[in-house]
């Protein structure tokens, strides 16, 4: 990658997860039939039959109502929940019943997070947080990793804060390093839990407009839950959610 | 892997101070682990060492024993056969037999001894009841006739000499080391001459080349020794008249099985080191016992402190867990993070507390300790056998491993969906 290209490309030769690079508009994240239940202290079933397909390079956002079961259902969608019934495929495959080391490895190496707390850790450098899922993945060699963790910096124009520690960002700066750590390894797909809902107007627009350029140049998807009208309105499409099911 | 540890060692440090506490605290159990082992130890080989240095693994020789049977059963044997009552029997005529306590053939026992592959060392000896003549008291003495390089070689003959030199006892014929006790006694010294008179009633006078002070009042009192040669010539006894065979083995533990077997074998008394000092492996087994259960124990409760603080450190570090899991870390990895971790913990207190328990050792072993009992010792004993750092070590890291094992595999466990959605 040359340094005189800020925005470095993704490569041609085959997706980030190194399989041959799924075309433009092919299914990404494939969601079937999931329901959920809580049962403490009563059964209640906080999702309903939802099925939803998220495809290659789409901007996706998800609304609804508190407690409508949006954010629950992103959760089950990061493999990180696994209590769920139904079927929820990623890249082709289906996570459903897969080890722990296993969903770990897809959550490294196809999805990344932003959530709306950013979750840096105040041991590590800027840089250092930025590198630890390159270095988890292991594809790379250590300098390779920090010239791409540098790569992802620069273009969220925060290189100049790479050896400082998280604790000395503002809050916009944070979110904008936890986005730099969820690009690290180039996902397929990045997921957001309200990723702007801790930022100002301004910040929340930067957020945007970069999330909109990953969509729209590197064909990564994003599904990003928000409760912000603006913001969903001007992704490509926007998943309406009510009580458990997708209503539009 | 690399990866684990310095994600470990970066959250150790932004933690350095209750890190430091706990690694101090299983620098503190080593440190007195080693010490006190060492400390033990020391005084268990000085102890066991007054008797057991001394004295063969096993010691072959003849005892003088009363006839078995007497005359009066074989007659009364065959009277019985004719039919008669059998009646008790009280006269015993037959005394032990006018023998000589000598070893039968004792070079060739030695020799078929040498060749035996369990064997470390066969040394005759030449035991003599004598008299010391002093003006007009008689005292009674007992002189070892020793073979004196395998003495020095493998009973620290040397270790117990207080004054002279022990080659002159081997060089010189003629000369005798005393009993400090028995010197005393006789207010004699290196280069005086003593009278000496055996049992049959040969006198002899020798040189005394060196005085000898066991650490045991009575033993100091009585025993001597001298050349194997210059007892045989006070016996007037020819070159191949031994009384006992010393024999050491290349392991301890054989001496009772041995022993029975060379008793059978060779047709002489045979008596094994366990047998004869019982006492003293009791002794040294309990203070062994007492040692290890302190030095457990004090690992214990530091294996407490890290179980604490990791807890802690688990708690402070919830987040982090979860961002880790939620970026492609698997539980598996947690845990190994913070197992890394406490082995870490471990091993810098376990290291420091080796290198601590050196020096603590090294100061008790300069302590002084006089005792009149105890000529060759001036500090307290100390033994440095590494072993004891070998067993501090794999005990330190068991210990943290295991306190370790606990809150690492609870923050495995963190439900990261839980954490980040509690926000």
């Amino acid at each position: 990658m040359s340094s005189t290209d800020p925005i470095p490309p993704t490569t041609s030769a085959g997706s980030p997860a190194g399989d041959p690079a799924p075309p433009r508009g092919s299914n990404i994240l494939e969601v079937r039939n999931v329901s959920k239940s809580f049962h403490d202290p009563v059964t209640v079933k906080v999702l309903k039959e939802v099925s939803l397909d998220v495809r290659r390079g789409e901007f996706v956002s998800i609304t609804g109502k508190s407690g409508c079961g949006k954010s629950t259902l992103l959760y089950i969608l990061s493999t990180m929940d696994t209590d769920y019934q139904g079927e929820v495929i990623i890249d082709g495959e289906a996570t459903r019943g897969s080890s722990g080391d296993r969903l770990a490895r897809i959550r490294n190496e196809k999805i990344g997070f932003v959530f709306q707390f950013h979750y840096l850790l105040p041991e590590f450098s800027v840089l250092h947080n930025v590198m630890l899922p390159g270095l988890k993945l292991g594809k790379h060699s250590r300098a390779e990793v920090e010239h791409r963790a540098m790569d992802r910096l620069r273009q969220l124009d925060m290189h100049d804060h790479a050896l400082k520690s998280a604790n000395q960002l503002s809050g916009g700066q944070k979110q904008r390093v936890a986005i730099a750590r969820a690009l690290i390894n180039d996902p397929l797909i990045i997921m957001g839990d309200e990723p702007t809902g801790n930022l100002d107007s301004r910040n929340s627009a930067i957020v945007f407009d970069i999330f909109k350029q990953i969509s729209a140049q590197h064909e990564q998807s994003l599904l990003v839950v928000t409760h912000d009208q603006d913001f969903a309105d001007r992704t490509d499409r926007t998943i309406v959610m009510d009580d458990g099911r997708v209503v539009g | 892997m690399n990866l684990l540890l310095s994600i470990a060692l970066t959250l150790l440090r932004a933690k350095l101070k209750q890190s430091i506490v706990a690694a101090v605290g299983v620098m503190f159990s080593i440190t007195m682990f080693v010490t006190l082992l060492g400390f033990m130890n020391g005084l268990n080989t000085l102890l066991d060492g007054l008797v057991l240095n001394r004295t063969p693994h096993v010691r072959l020789y003849n005892e003088l024993q009363a006839s078995p049977t007497q005359p009066i059963q074989h007659a009364w044997a065959q009277h019985a056969a004719a039919g008669a009552d059998t009646a008790h029997h009280f006269i015993r005529s037959v005394k032990p037999k006018d023998e000589l306590p000598r070893l039968r053939n004792a070079e060739a026992v030695m020799q078929a001894l040498e060749n035996d592959p369990r064997v470390l060392s066969v040394s005759p000896r030449l035991v003599a009841q004598v008299f010391f003549n002093v003006g007009t008291v008689d005292l009674n003495g007992q002189v070892n006739g020793i073979d004196v390089m395998d003495e020095i070689r493998y009973y620290q003959f040397a270790d117990y000499l207080v004054q002279g030199d022990p080659h002159d006892l081997a060089s010189g014929n003629n000369t005798i080391v005393l009993g400090k006790g028995l010197a005393d006694m006789m207010e004699t010294g290196i280069g005086d001459m003593v009278q000496v008179t055996t049992a049959t009633g040969e006198r002899t006078m020798l040189r005394v080349s060196g005085i000898f002070q066991s650490g045991i009042a009575d033993y100091d009192k009585v025993q001597c020794y001298a050349n194997i040669k210059t007892v045989q010539k006070l016996l007037t006894r020819p070159g191949s008249y031994y009384t006992d065979i010393n024999v050491k083995l290349k392991d301890l533990l054989l001496a009772p099985a041995m022993a029975r077997e060379l008793s059978a074998r060779f047709g002489v008394d045979a008596v094994d080191i366990q047998t004869a000092n019982a006492q003293f492996e009791t002794g040294s087994d309990v203070r062994n016992i007492i040692s290890y259960a302190v030095g457990v124990v004090l690992l214990i409760v530091a294996g407490f402190g890290i179980y604490n603080i990791l807890n802690m450190m688990i708690y402070e570090k919830l987040d982090a867990i979860a961002i880790l899991k939620a970026t492609g870390f698997s539980g598996r990895d947690v845990r190994r993070i913070f197992l890394l971790l406490s082995m870490v913990i471990g091993l810098v207190g376990g290291v420091s507390g080796l290198l601590f328990g050196f020096l603590m050792q090294n100061v008790v072993d300069s302590i002084p300790f006089i005792t009149a009992a105890l000529p060759t010792i001036t500090t307290f004993p100390v033994d440095y056998n590494p072993k004891y750092y070998i067993i501090a070590v794999t005990f330190a890291l068991l210990t943290t491993w295991i306190a370790g094992w606990f809150p690492a595999s609870k923050a495995s466990q963190v439900d990261p969906v839980e954490i980040i959605r509690g926000k």
